[in-house]
């Protein structure tokens, strides 16, 4: 008999430690865009509170989608809102929706060469000249030049974002080519003096970044952090967490929690992101 | 106690035989099981079960008893035992998504005459079609958006395209210096030569692919003055540079394995060098030369990151100076986001099917090939 309760107890003894380590080891998975705020955020997250263990890894929004619903991630970053088909799988993976929390704004910039003499557009000639419309600078108040298109691989979220907002679902011209990230995207700009290209206003590093106009009656803004903040920089949008609601209690909320209080919100601006406006802040 | 014969002589041989047996056989096994698994996830496209159309009628929640469960089932797209396993609360909310994807259609989109459509029908995959505002019938892949378009056309051209450039920059180049090699080098020569070129093949192609992207692209522009800068010639070129050290090193062994009583008729005869080389030498290892370019172009065909890192753009054009889209680079890139069982990534493994086929026929080509310049040059045939 007391051999049998040893046993038991060793037993309890393995799953309870077995247990507290799980509950200490944070995943996160996901955009891309949002890598480098989660890398930043889980650092000093982990600097404050020693038992917790968070491992953020990359690979794009579909990606971290596809590791929510197989339930190999804890934590799905994504740079766009989840899609209906994704959220019907987590349905059918997990017999729930997963809870959308959004912790930054994003401006996204719309790069030329610094030789180029243009300083605006308004977003319906972004949108013409992604689409392939307008092909060359003098259509748009530049010189008489053609226009080299830089646009990002389908499967970022930040292509998807710029496809429905600044091209209104319309087709990205066939000629416009696609760059691995945004950095490639600016670094291809600087090189090509007919260029234009897109990409998070932090990346924006020795290209011009253009000022824009909502419309032809609006004054052009640029995308900084105020006119972001407040909505007058038209061309903004939410990074956004996903999670399991089931996993959303103990160390994972209490995380989630700091990710979107003052303190966490302090870091967004040192990756070139912005903070969420204090009513949206728990 | 007789002679022991077979595997009681040599029991740890025979063990090894048979291990060696089991490994190749995994080998086999492996490649069958790849193939099964890819062509498998794209079998649903070639059944025509995977619909793209945009708008669908969504049937209301309310209605939701009004359905037979094989109905509600084949509706919300569900295997039997993820049916079994749901109440109703959850049939119910997937339902609900199904009515939001819906909504969420913006209003334009949803009278657009192309919003009916299946594009993963064969003629939307390989016809052109006159999508609305474009000016004539194009081809177009642009699998992400409103409306899906998942013409692989340009990816077939684009692949073309990139392994052709590569190709004729690499064929010429490799025949050349293994000839050079084989024949006319001198044996310290040859020492060095040799090992530098096949050290190329030691270099990864994401390394090739940035000094491409950066150096070449550049200097390229430069000599030829094109408009865009990272286009399908200076992927071809890349891809050439990856090519060269698998065609050199088999065409140096086809050279190499002529026999040396060949070559001394002819130096016997009066013929110099370089016309023993060119009228004796290669025609007798055409077939194995051939084999190597054959290989060559499965390894070009096969590459992503050259081309993924160079050139990418979709477009529909022959012209080497536009850019161009592989299958491989299209898989590479895309498979990370399409959304799981999908018609995005069934149409990418329907392209993977193809690539393996491709690359599989061509590798039994020049297999077959180099057996026959083989047997030849034995004299059993």
């Amino acid at each position: 008999m007391k051999h049998i309760i040893k046993q038991f107890s060793i037993a309890a003894l393995a799953t309870g430690l077995a247990t507290a380590a799980w509950a200490g080891n944070i995943t996160v998975k996901g955009s891309d865009t949002l890598l480098i705020l989660a890398q930043k955020w889980a650092e000093t997250y982990m600097g404050t509170h020693a038992d917790v263990k968070i491992s953020v890894t990359g690979g794009g929004t579909g990606t971290g989608f596809a590791a929510l619903q197989n339930q190999t991630t804890d934590l799905c970053d994504a740079s766009r809102k989840a899609k209906a088909a994704e959220i019907a799988n987590c349905i059918k993976a997990f017999n729930a929706r997963p809870t959308e929390y959004k912790v930054a704004l994003d401006g996204l910039s719309v790069y030329v060469n610094p030789e180029n003499p243009l300083k605006e557009l308004t977003v319906a000639q972004v949108g013409d000249i992604f689409t392939g419309k307008i092909t060359n600078w003098k259509e748009v108040g530049g010189p008489d030049a053609p226009i080299t298109v830089y646009s990002r691989e389908n499967s970022s979220g930040t292509y998807e974002f710029f496809k429905e907002h600044v091209l209104k679902g319309h087709d990205f011209a066939a000629g416009a080519q696609t760059m691995p990230g945004t950095a490639a995207i600016v670094q291809a700009v600087v090189k090509d003096k007919n260029s234009i290209g897109y990409g998070g206003a932090a990346y924006g590093g020795g290209s011009k970044q253009l000022a824009i106009k909502k419309d032809d009656s609006s004054p052009a803004m640029e995308p900084t952090e105020d006119n972001v903040e407040t909505g007058t920089y038209p061309i903004w949008r939410y990074l956004y967490v996903y999670v399991n609601p089931a996993l959303d209690k103990g160390e994972i909320a209490a995380y989630l929690n700091w990710i979107r209080s003052d303190d966490g919100q302090k870091y967004v601006k040192d990756v070139g992101y912005f903070p969420l406006p204090k009513n949206l802040r728990n | 106690m007789g002679i022991r014969r077979g595997h009681q002589a040599r029991p740890v041989e025979w063990l090894a035989e048979k291990f060696i047996f089991l490994v190749s056989l995994t080998a086999i096994v492996m490649v069958f099981l790849i193939f099964l698994f890819v062509a498998r996830e794209a079998l649903p496209l070639f059944f025509g079960e995977t619909n793209t159309a945009l708008v669908q009628k969504p049937i209301p929640t309310a209605d939701i008893d009004k359905l037979t469960p094989a109905q509600l089932q084949k509706y919300l797209e569900l295997t039997p035992e993820q049916f079994a396993a749901m109440d109703k609360d959850t049939l119910k909310s997937l339902m609900d998504v199904k009515q939001e994807a819906q909504d969420e259609i913006p209003e334009e989109f949803r009278h657009d005459p192309d919003a009916n459509i299946n594009t993963t029908e064969w003629r939307y995959l390989l016809l052109p079609h006159q999508w609305n505002h474009y000016e004539k019938p194009e081809y177009i892949w642009q699998p992400v958006g409103q409306i899906q378009k998942y013409n692989i056309i340009p990816l077939l051209v684009g692949t073309l395209k990139t392994t052709l450039i590569g190709l004729l920059f690499a064929v010429p180049l490799s025949v050349g210096a293994a000839i050079y090699v084989s024949q006319m080098a001198r044996p310290k020569m040859r020492e060095i030569i040799k090992p530098t070129i096949e050290l190329l093949s030691g270099i990864p192609s994401v390394v090739v692919g940035f000094f491409a992207l950066l150096v070449m692209a550049t200097v390229l522009q430069k000599i030829f003055g094109y408009q865009t800068r990272l286009n399908a010639f200076v992927a071809g070129i890349a891809l050439g540079f990856a090519v060269i050290p698998v065609i050199f090193s088999i065409a140096e062994d086809a050279l190499t394995s002529v026999p040396r009583a060949y070559t001394q008729a002819a130096l016997a005869l009066g013929a110099s060098r370089w016309q023993t080389a060119w009228q004796i030498v290669l025609p007798a290892a055409l077939p194995g030369v051939f084999a190597a370019s054959v290989l060559g172009f499965g390894r070009a065909i096969g590459e992503t990151m050259i081309v993924l890192m160079v050139c990418s753009a979709s477009v529909m054009s022959w012209s080497i100076f536009d850019s161009a889209r592989s299958i491989t680079t299209t898989i590479a890139a895309e498979m990370a986001e399409a959304v799981s069982g999908g018609p995005h990534y069934r149409v990418l493994f329907m392209l993977g099917s193809l690539l393996f086929a491709a690359t599989f026929v061509s590798n039994m080509i020049a297999g077959a090939v180099i057996q026959r310049f083989k047997l030849k040059l034995e004299g059993k045939r």
